[in-house]
């Protein structure tokens, strides 16, 4: 519970007894990566919270500038590595909306199907792992079951389980086959029962509860001037959902709610995050079952797209097509302009501002991470709370450092 | 309580002025400030001049319902073909009611490449721009914390700019090596 402070703001502060720093983090359990807080603390009242971060920056923007709009997936799939998949969506989103390829409906609705099980695998862990860090570790098994069996879905589809660089340019690196579509069902009809479970465990256990709730508020107004986004602004009573509100992929076919709260707590953060699950479970649903047959690959007689593999290893045709795709000096053009484009990411708006220069690279590609926007709330929600409640904020942001950093 | 929304059935445009009327008003009002818009793919994005960027963001904000900034960027447009300016410095605006969007975007030319910090307008502006200073090196003036945010304090250069090499200056092998002792 915060604690109202004396007087934040008394010039001699420092000069108070008891006033400490305390180095929190890089390598700290609950940062589960690498990022850096200093603490400055009266007995165990947090006075100030400066986040210290850049300890993972690679330069994921600079590359951006020297692969082409089919490599970097490689790049952004290693950004927020909790739903890799939710990062390649994003990028080909964007990269799509500036080469202004249209994809065929059965790619929308396998990319819709994967970003919404990345939702659900990133809403896992950051229910999870908090809960892990608040004491819990049963409900953090059951989540990282779960989360097991998706990167298992992942796998069957692009035989990768992490960084997968699914999608490509109009299309998807390979077509999903029967077995994965079933597979899917199977998650879905085990997945209720667990949500039951990890929701009984977490969200009415006690001691969960009473750590969270009134914890880190962030009102409504101080949501919208800190550009939050996604769940943690829904927790704060922003009703905004790009999914909703400006639909991509194939979200406008489906009927599902958005999740919003009005306290703005952590345990507020919690609650949308789990609710969030259920809809995405009722989409995966409605998805599966209209799933469309066709082709993956958009435009094949514009030649927009890759070509199928079959046809690339079985025909001159493909052969020639894909090398026309590969080849820098024969690729689709960009248009010489800038586009922003944004998805509803699992943490929030995860945008892509992309500058095209005629050629099928980016000249600058900006990634808008939410987990930046967000770690910079860190400091006010966390004034004025005790030592042991870092953890439970940090773990409401859910503040993926390779995101982070870049 | 947590509170459910089902799907909207409102345009998300009502009682909003068209995206057309709101450049022109901004022309009205900022005469000369304004000098170039552009729409791509359904998305607007206007150019106004330095001096005046702080101004028409806060209008934008109080007056045109643009309540959340979503993302400032820059650009270096050095290498880009016919372009007359050096860096780009790009804010994008949410109306987070109707969900529209507007790109402002101003040019800034060595060495003159200070612009008034937007922080006061909306606090998730701090790191952005941070980020920004980091990378490219343009200062925000009235920026209450304007440090690298990304890299260490000691770096020296700015690494999205274009004259910046991939590989680097070979930084890494040059900064000083802390034993366990002296840290």
């Amino acid at each position: 519970m915060p604690l109202e402070l004396l007087d934040p703001t008394s010039p001699d502060q420092a000069k108070r007894e008891g006033i400490w720093q305390l180095n929190f983090g890089p390598q700290h359990p609950a940062t589960h990566t690498t990022l850096r807080l200093l603490l400055t603390l009266d007995g165990e009242k947090v006075i100030e919270a400066e986040p210290d971060i850049g300890f993972l920056h690679s330069g994921f923007e600079r590359l951006a500038e020297v692969l082409d709009f089919n490599q970097y997936v490689t790049i952004v799939d290693r950004m927020n590595y909790i739903s890799p998949m939710a990062n390649e969506i994003a990028w080909h989103h964007a990269v799509e909306k500036l080469l202004d390829v249209k994809l065929t409906p059965r790619t929308t609705y396998i990319r819709t199907i994967f970003a919404e099980l990345m939702r659900i695998q990133d809403h896992l862990l950051c229910v999870g792992t908090c809960v892990l860090d608040l004491g819990g570790m049963t409900a953090f098994i059951y989540a990282f079951n779960e989360r097991e069996k998706i990167y298992d879905l992942c796998e069957r589809a692009s035989g990768q389980r992490f960084h997968t660089s699914y999608t490509r340019v109009g299309g998807l690196m390979f077509d999903v086959t029967d077995d994965w579509v079933q597979g899917v069902r199977d998650f879905i009809k085990n997945f209720h029962k667990v949500h039951a479970d990890v929701t009984r465990m977490v969200m009415k256990n006690r001691i969960f509860i009473e750590r969270t709730q009134g914890l880190g508020v962030l009102t409504k107004e101080e949501a919208i001037s800190g550009s939050a986004t996604g769940p943690i602004a829904r927790a704060s009573g922003v009703q905004r959902d790009l999914r909703r509100d400006d639909p991509y992929l194939a979200y406008d076919e489906f009927d599902f709610d958005v999740i919003c709260a009005t306290a703005g707590d952590c345990f507020a953060r919690f609650q949308v995050r789990m609710l969030e699950m259920l809809e995405s479970v009722k989409i995966i649903t409605q998805a599966l079952e209209n799933l469309p047959a066709g082709t993956v690959f958009a435009h094949q007689a514009d030649k927009e797209a890759l070509p199928n593999k079959a046809e690339v290893y079985r025909s001159i045709e493909g052969l020639i097509h894909h090398f026309e795709m590969v080849m820098p000096n024969r690729q689709v053009a960009a248009p010489r302009d800038e586009v922003y484009a944004a998805t509803e990411s699992p943490n929030g708006e995860l945008g892509y501002y992309i500058v095209g220069d005629g050629t099928f690279r980016s000249y600058r590609a900006r990634t808008r991470p939410p987990s930046f926007i967000h770690f910079s709330l860190f400091p006010q929600l966390i004034r004025g709370c005790q030592l042991s409640d870092v953890v439970a904020v940090l773990g409401g942001l859910n503040i993926i450092a390779a995101e982070l950093d870049r | 309580m947590s509170l459910r929304l089902a799907k909207r059935n409102m345009s998300p445009f009502a009682g909003r002025l068209p995206m057309s009327e709101v450049l022109s008003s901004l022309t009205q009002r900022f005469p000369g400030a304004t000098t170039a818009w552009a729409s791509f793919r359904d998305q607007e994005r206007v150019i106004v001049s330095r001096e005046r960027v702080f101004e028409i963001l806060k209008t934008l904000r109080d007056d045109f319902h643009f309540n959340m900034l979503v993302d400032v960027t820059a650009v270096d447009y050095l290498e880009y073909e016919g372009a007359r300016d050096r860096f780009g410095l790009i804010y994008c605006l949410l109306d987070t009611e109707s969900g529209k969007r507007l790109v402002v975007k101003t040019m800034l030319n060595e060495p003159d490449i200070d612009v008034p910090s937007v922080t006061s307008l909306w606090s998730g502006a701090d790191w952005m721009e941070r980020e920004v200073f980091d990378m490219f090196g343009i200062r925000f003036a009235g920026h209450p914390n304007l440090k690298r945010i990304l890299l260490p304090d000691e770096f020296t250069s700015f690494p999205l700019r274009k004259d910046y090499p991939v590989q680097g200056r070979g930084e890494r092998h040059n900064f000083p090596v802390i034993t366990r002792a002296e840290s």
